[in-house]
């Protein structure tokens, strides 16, 4: 525990002596706080059900920014490493593959989980202000969604930065994969029958879309549980490899 | 403290240690010497549990550095060829955070770091960022990071790559001062570093062990006979005659003679032939005269050259 401990911590410590977590942090903010503004006055006509739809429509902003922003958070996780020649530092000390990735992950996580933290402010602000008050099922469901579905990309991500040793292409494989995964929605749409009812389970997007609507699934919960687990598994598969390969 | 055996690593057709066996005693200081790309970081990795050797055994502390790997790396401190540093952490910070990757509890870190940052002479860099240090300065904290935990094995590889001539001088201080209570391997291309540091030399090439012995018996037992330099005043011709049939004498090399008609020379002599005295009566007697003779052994230099390059002599590269 010490040694997942110290791995998070440094790896915590280090998004913040970069310009990374302010640079995502504030983009996010900066982007959702606009479009926030944007949409309540879009809605506050005479829709029914105004506060429901800003909230799915920000949740649904939130996804398309996580696919810009999130290859950032994960790029130098072990890329950097690998380069600087410290990852042979962690490999020689006493702690094992397990502890360093999930150290690593829970520390993104901690950022991830920062950046929507401050989001919170708008939701306050539509409590205080909407009439009919937003659905509080939306409310949680999306962020539990933006949770899950955000800690699957960084898995991704994770594993991917592994791979290499450049940071910019775990980046830029982070952000391909990405987009990959979020063509799988329109085959989703495209095919119907069984291959449909497969592509939809495997959409990484369609999972999320019903947590927006205030539905908590566990076929849901479920899906991105396991894709995290894969993932963080590949990453220490993939750690672990690399004391095979000749440096 | 660290026995190994038959010790083979192939990275797929090229073997880059093959069968090594060699053994390291408690406060032992170990020289791992040998040309670049001769294996000695491939060893270094298997012994710290950084990679599996393909076979062979290697223990340190007693403990099996495929079975108990985990044991092993709680023992051993370890500098690669490159500080493993964070440049955006401050030197305390990063010997905090190995100290916690090392598993020493909390109530110890503060007292180890500060212990480390005298012995490597970096308190006043305590809280300066890394990326702003000096490679010598990096290098040292690399070292600091490798003794931070106190281990009772060190292994450091080319530990004094990039220092200045003082601050050389200052490590080989400070690593023979570890040795006794700490068990060192160290590897290294720098010949002097050998002699001067290690209690023994381990000389690998090409994978293989050339040689293993302490640097005073290497230099005697390879010295393959004496040899001896003069300098005379004496014609050309005659000296080169008068040398080559002195008994016992193998090669004698002659250089131009310079402006005054000095000229120096090297003759070779035999295994256990000690040819100084006949050679100077030799001198004397044609009456020439003698400026200067002495017996020179072979350095450590000599005799690694001899153990690692091929019986085809190849031109030896200046730096």
């Amino acid at each position: 525990m010490r040694g997942l401990y110290a791995i998070y911590r440094k790896e915590l410590g280090q998004y913040f002596v970069s310009p990374v977590a302010y640079v995502v942090v504030g983009l996010f903010l900066l982007i959702t706080g606009h479009f926030f503004m944007v949409y309540v006055s879009y809605a506050s006509g005479d829709q029914p059900d105004a506060p429901s739809w800003v909230l799915r429509a920000v949740l649904q902003l939130f996804a398309l920014i996580f696919l810009f922003l999130l290859p950032m958070v994960t790029m130098s996780a072990y890329a950097e490493e690998k380069k600087r020649g410290t990852l042979e530092l962690l490999m020689t000390s006493p702690i094992t593959e397990l502890q360093i990735v999930l150290g690593k992950f829970l520390a993104s996580m901690t950022l991830f989980a920062a950046m929507l933290l401050p989001t919170a402010g708008a939701i306050v602000y539509m409590w205080m202000h909407s009439d009919p008050a937003p659905p509080f099922r939306v409310v949680l469901g999306g962020y539990l969604g933006a949770l899950l579905f955000g800690g699957a990309l960084l898995s991704l991500g994770t594993f991917l930065s592994s791979l290499t040793e450049n940071q910019i292409i775990a980046a830029v494989l982070t952000f391909a994969a990405f987009l990959l995964l979020w063509a799988i929605d329109f085959g989703v749409q495209a095919a119907s029958g069984p291959t449909g009812q497969v592509l939809q389970y495997l959409s990484v997007i369609n999972h999320y879309d019903d947590f927006t609507r205030g539905i908590i699934d566990t076929a849901g919960v479920t899906y991105y549980v396991s894709f995290m687990i894969l993932f963080l598994f590949l990453t220490v598969r993939s750690v672990d490899s690399m004391r095979w390969r000749r440096a | 403290m660290i026995e190994v055996e038959n010790l083979t690593k192939a990275y797929g057709p090229v073997t880059a240690v093959d069968h090594v066996s060699f053994s390291v005693h408690k406060g032992e200081i170990l020289g791992f010497l040998g040309p670049n790309g001769a294996g000695k970081t491939t060893t270094m990795r298997i012994l710290t549990g950084y990679m599996p050797a393909t076979s062979g055994t290697a223990r340190v502390a007693g403990f099996d550095v495929f079975t108990d790997s985990m044991e092993v790396r709680r023992h051993i401190g370890y500098l690669p060829e490159a500080p493993p540093v964070y440049p955006d952490m401050s030197v305390a910070t990063y010997l905090d955070f190995v100290l916690r990757i090392k598993n020493i509890p909390a109530d110890k870190r503060r007292a180890r770091v500060d212990d480390v940052l005298e012995k490597t002479s970096l308190g006043d860099k305590r809280n300066q960022l890394i990326k702003r240090l000096s490679r010598g300065y990096k290098q040292r904290v690399g070292l600091a990071q490798a003794l931070v935990h106190d281990p009772d094995v060190i292994i450091l590889d080319e530990p004094t790559v990039g220092l200045d001539p003082k601050q050389i001088i200052e490590v080989r201080h400070l690593i023979k001062n570890l040795a006794g209570n700490h068990t060192i391997i160290l590897s290294t291309h720098i010949l002097p570093e050998v002699s001067m540091t290690c209690d023994r030399v381990v000389i690998i090439n090409k994978g293989k062990i050339a040689a293993v012995d302490t640097p005073l018996n290497l230099t005697t037992q390879l010295k393959s006979g004496q040899r001896i330099q003069i300098e005379a005043n004496a014609p050309e011709k005659a000296l080169q005659e008068l040398l080559a049939q002195i008994p016992g004498a193998g090669k004698v090399q002659l250089d131009t003679p310079r402006a005054d008609g000095h000229i120096a020379a090297t003759v070779e002599a035999a295994p256990g032939q000690d040819l100084r005295s006949l050679v100077a009566a030799k001198i004397v007697e044609k009456g020439w005269q003698l400026y200067e003779l002495r017996g020179v052994s072979m350095s450590l230099e000599d005799i690694f050259l001899e153990l690692t390059t091929d019986e085809v002599a190849q031109p030896q590269a200046t730096n």
